[in-house]
């Protein structure tokens, strides 16, 4: 029966499993109690697994990695901070990244499938037989992905302070990892989106040099204004510029801009087919 | 079908005093020291009509567990302790804790879940309890059934702390203060706590952050030795408490407990410090009244204040949130208590009342 399912089925069923983890997490904050956290896990991780094939199908369809639509790219962010969060996770206590982390799975996941437009159609042909751009096209989407769970953690940062200088530290508050620990974190996340992203660029940049026409310039400058922002942020953390609140409002605040710039960088010149088939 | 319990009525006891009743006056004079406590055990382990025995003495408590083979053991175990303490059994007997069977298991697993603690859920009173049951056996002074009873009061006890909130949360001000820098900056081995004076409640935060591992700690008190009579006293290191704001930058929490009559921290100093030092957060516990630290020092950014009245909330919350699990936790351990008593009851040795 599973064998006849459709990606999208797949991906409906990964986004419900992330959705079920969020709910889990819900429900043992409300009681406060601090179990949950095997229960988030299994169901972010058959997420993980569900979405995995759901991309995986998809993929085989398009022979080429999914990047072809909002569809795809938010797909694809929300998969990439999922294998982060398996990376870094461990170092969290309880539940609570895992709780954020299924929550904005959940929310990319389920608004990618709720907009049927976004996956009307899809652009063809984007890597041109090229497997360096699809490299470079993964990373890029893979520094998202980082820089989700690095809002994530920006926004427990912030809420960690919230609870200490509100002096409110009871009820779900007190699952929070400490602030020395979050700021760690989210050094060290935003040193990997940087180096990715980097990574990813020099890769593109290296194509655009030579064929500078097929590249949208509007993609090129937003790419380059989303890797410039990081990295300006980067370089100010390091330089104890940007710290503490300010930094966490910088991550939060940016991730947001960043998944707004997917909309530009998907417009590019590459002629709109339908996408594959539903069909397993 | 019979009960294995109505031939052995009395049988398992415990015999004691405890912090319920006792005041910390009369407490002291019944407190064994180790060599006591030795010489005790053995004449207990003479004693005739008891055939396995554990003493429980703590700061808060002294019990003895027993099981009897002749029904006035119990008194004998308090006549003995009574003799080598100097103590007046009329006396005793006033504030005597005396339970048997059920009512004994029922108590040990209590206390060993900290529900009998002074400060309700404290887990402290687990590891005395191992200790007592440890000192027994390796003595030779348990046998079938205090081995039975002690282990399935350890497991009751885990279960009661693994499945209820009776242990979540501080109770005590200078536990509180912990919990916070733990917030702030987790693990504590590399924090770096300066106290602003030698007074007691500053000591008590101080030990609080040592047990709980943090890495360094520095005296400052308006007298300097003082400071470092203090310091010498914890391991730490002291400084001349003109120096305090000028050093700030080195340090990550400022315990504050003068008997200063105004502030000793003021804004601009904290300002300064966190200019040196902006990525890591600075955390003042003000135990001080008057308060040692300006107000407005709580406004800086990564800069975090909690005075007395807030760290007494916090205390205040957690007690009453750990009251409010009091009832399931005697649910889980009724049962436990209830299903152990018909185990051991069947393997208590026949009573006699002959002399």
């Amino acid at each position: 029966m599973l064998a006849g399912l459709t990606d999208r089925s797949w991906l409906w069923i990964a986004a419900a499993c992330y959705l079920a983890g969020w709910v889990s997490g819900l429900v043992s904050i409300l009681r406060g109690t601090r179990q949950s956290g095997p229960a988030i896990n299994a169901f972010i991780f058959a997420g993980y697994i569900f979405q995995l094939v759901g991309l995986g199908l998809r993929g085989h369809a398009v022979r080429g990695c999914p990047l072809g639509n909002e569809f795809e790219l938010y797909q694809f962010t929300a998969w990439s901070a999922i294998t982060l969060y398996f990376v870094v996770g461990v170092t969290f206590r309880s539940s609570m990244l895992g709780f954020f982390t299924s929550s904005l799975a959940a929310v990319l996941t389920t608004v990618a499938l709720a907009i049927p437009a976004w996956d009307a159609t899809r652009r063809a042909g984007i890597f041109g037989g090229n497997p360096w751009i699809e490299l470079h096209a993964a990373l890029a989407l893979f520094s998202y992905g980082v820089f989700a769970l690095l809002a994530l953690t920006s926004v427990m940062t912030l809420l960690r302070h919230h609870s200490l200088k509100s002096k409110r530290l009871g009820g779900w508050f007190s699952f929070l990892p400490s602030i020395i620990d979050l700021d760690h974190i989210s050094v060290r996340l935003l040193w990997t989106g940087v180096i990715l992203m980097t990574a990813a660029l020099a890769m593109g940049a290296n194509y655009w040099l030579r064929n500078t026409s097929l590249v949208h310039l509007p993609k090129l400058l937003v790419t380059v204004s989303v890797w410039a922002a990081y990295a300006t942020m980067l370089g100010l953390r390091v330089r104890g510029l940007l710290i503490s609140k300010r930094f966490a409002w910088a991550c939060a605040t940016m991730f947001g801009l960043a998944l707004l710039s997917l909309w530009p960088v998907n417009k590019n010149h590459e002629p709109v087919t339908p996408p594959p088939a539903a069909q397993p | 079908m019979s009960d294995p319990a109505r031939n052995h009525i009395g049988g398992l006891f415990v015999i004691g005093a405890t912090h319920h009743k006792v005041p910390i006056a009369v407490r002291e004079r019944l407190s064994l020291t180790p060599e006591a406590a030795d010489a005790l055990r053995a004449e207990l382990a003479r004693l005739e009509g008891l055939s396995e025995f554990a003493v429980l003495s703590t700061c808060n408590r002294i019990e003895f567990y027993g099981v009897a083979t002749h029904a006035e053991a119990a008194t004998r175990v308090q006549e003995a302790f009574c003799r080598r303490q100097q103590f007046a059994r009329e006396e005793f007997e006033q504030f005597r804790l005396r339970l048997h069977d059920a009512h004994a298991v029922r108590h040990l697993l209590e206390v060993a879940s900290g529900l009998d603690s002074q400060m309700l859920g404290e887990t402290e009173i687990f590891g005395q309890v191992k200790e007592a049951y440890a000192a027994a056996q390796a003595n030779g002074h348990t046998g079938a059934v205090l081995n039975r009873f002690f282990q399935k009061a350890f497991q009751a006890a885990k279960h009661v702390r693994t499945h209820t909130a009776i242990t979540e949360g501080q109770v005590s001000v200078a536990n509180v203060a912990v919990d916070l820098a733990q917030k702030i900056f987790g693990q504590l081995a590399e924090t770096r706590i300066l106290l602003l004076g030698a007074g007691e409640i500053g000591e008590k935060t101080a030990k609080a952050f040592q047990s709980r591992g943090a890495g360094s700690l520095t005296v400052a008190s308006r007298r300097l030795e003082r400071a470092m009579d203090l310091a010498t006293a914890l391991g730490a290191s002291a400084m001349p408490f003109e120096q305090r704001e000028a050093r700030l930058p080195e340090f990550d929490v400022v315990v504050c407990a003068t008997s200063a009559p105004g502030t000793v921290v003021q804004t601009p100093a904290v300002a300064a410090a966190m200019h040196r030092r902006p990525a890591r957060p600075l955390f003042f516990i003000d135990l001080a009244l008057p308060r040692d630290v300006d107000a407005a020092v709580a406004d800086l950014e990564n800069v975090f204040v909690y005075n007395l009245d807030d760290l007494a909330k916090i205390a205040e919350e957690n007690r009453a949130a750990r009251e409010a699990e009091l009832v399931k936790c005697h649910a889980l351990l009724v049962e436990r208590a209830d299903a152990l008593w018909k185990n051991l009851a069947s393997r208590l040795p026949a009573l006699t009342a002959e002399p």
